[in-house]
């Protein structure tokens, strides 16, 4: 799936090991579709999601990042999806502070039966980044790039 | 420990608005512990720097590292090459790590990234409380372990005053009266004789009130060696 100007889109999914992650592998045996632009990352638990790797992922040309955990009560660690909801509002307020727009970071929770469920919100993800346009860093670089190409240095 | 806030990022990037490279320096004892100007907090900075200076149309070439401690000369002094190479340092130290880095590079633009807050503790994770404020004459073996110089708003020596209300202090009903607890902790322990004591006024002199304050041990010092 692209955006509006055809770029295509990159969204990572942290996943947790214990439900979204298995939900997702679920989905692809039950032979779901969900966008592919979807990258999964597997994590432990929720509550071991990085600040630093959410931001890096931005950095990197990311153009959404999803958050997927335990149902809220059903946590593996008891309380990590808890203390990562709090952690994605928490880097909602700063890529705001950076320029980006806080809707591209997003907290999910799924069982590992809801394969259907993650596949929907992998959808209604990558939807809402269409609606959102590509992460305006990597048109920045896009831009950069085509000055250097019409003013060559030198 | 010493327990520090960081400055919003608009504050930070007004402070090195003139420089292209930049080095953001991090400090590996108390505000890493505070969560406020640790290693990772030093990666969180240097990426929203460069990030946000990329939207604007300015990249600024923005790195970072941490340092052990950057009130010692010994941890900062390692430094001289990569803080010759920027524009700009944002020290992620308590005020102390910035003036350190900035005696010891006296030629560099080092800015605060934090603003140092207090001497404190976590009362659990997440939430800090003040403590202690450096007074120079600890009197908290007369108060129960409680500090009023601290905790008190007034910093009275014979509390409460009238302003404790049902255990909480005037100034805000969230900040517990530091001599209700005094009281408190002293009746429990049998020890409220300690309270029919009149402290009197006291020799400020010791805390801020007498300038900057130094402490020399000569019992310490390394021998100079006599200019030859
Ligand atoms: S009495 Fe002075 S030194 Fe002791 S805890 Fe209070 S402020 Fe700190
Ligand atoms: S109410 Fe208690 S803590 Fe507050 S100023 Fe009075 S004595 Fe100090």
């Amino acid at each position: 799936m692209n955006t509006a100007d055809g770029t295509p889109l990159k969204i990572v999914a942290f996943c947790c090991r214990y439900c979204s992650y298995a939900a997702a592998d679920l989905a692809g045996v039950l032979r779901l579709r969900y966008p592919a632009e979807t990258r999964i990352v597997q994590i432990p638990c929720t509550g071991r999601l990085d600040t630093l790797e959410v931001l890096h992922a931005f950095e990197h040309g990311a153009d959404g990042v999803m958050v997927a955990g335990c149902l809220e009560g059903d946590c593996h660690f008891q309380e990590g999806n808890l203390n990562a909801r709090r952690r994605v509002e928490h880097i909602k307020q700063l890529i705001l502070q950076i320029g980006l727009e806080p809707e591209r970071v997003e907290m999910f929770n799924l069982s590992s039966a809801m394969a259907r469920q993650f596949a929907d919100a992998a959808t209604s993800m990558t939807q809402r980044i269409i609606d959102l346009g590509p992460n305006p860093l990597r048109v920045a670089d896009r831009d950069q790039m085509n000055q250097m190409i019409e003013k060559p240095a030198g | 420990m010493i327990v520090a806030e960081q400055k919003p990022l608009e504050e930070i990037k007004g402070l090195i608005n003139e420089a292209n490279k930049v080095l953001v320096v991090g400090c590996g004892t108390c505000v890493t512990v505070c969560f406020a100007g640790g290693d990772k907090e030093a990666g969180i900075l240097a990426t929203s720097l460069r990030m946000n200076t990329k939207l604007e149309g300015a990249p600024k070439d923005v790195t970072h590292l941490t340092v052990q401690r950057q009130c010692e000369w010994e941890y900062i002094d390692p430094l001289r090459d990569q803080i010759g190479e920027v524009d700009a340092v944002v020290s992620l130290g308590c005020g102390i790590g910035v003036q350190a880095l900035a005696e010891r590079y006296p030629e560099a633009i080092i800015v605060p990234g934090l603003n140092t807050s207090f001497l404190g503790l976590p009362i659990e994770q997440g939430v800090w409380e003040e403590r202690c404020a450096a007074c120079g004459e600890c009197i908290l073996g007369l108060t129960g372990g409680i500090c009023p110089i601290a905790r008190c708003a007034k910093q009275l020596l014979n509390g409460p005053c009238g302003g404790s209300q049902n255990g909480l202090c005037e100034i805000n009903p969230e900040t517990p009266c530091a001599w209700q607890l005094i009281y408190e902790k002293l009746a429990a322990q049998n020890r409220l004789h300690l309270l029919m004591e009149i402290q009197p006024a006291r020799n400020w002199s010791t805390g801020r009130d007498g300038g900057p304050r130094k402490i020399t041990r000569e019992d310490l010092r390394l021998v100079k060696k006599e200019a030859e």
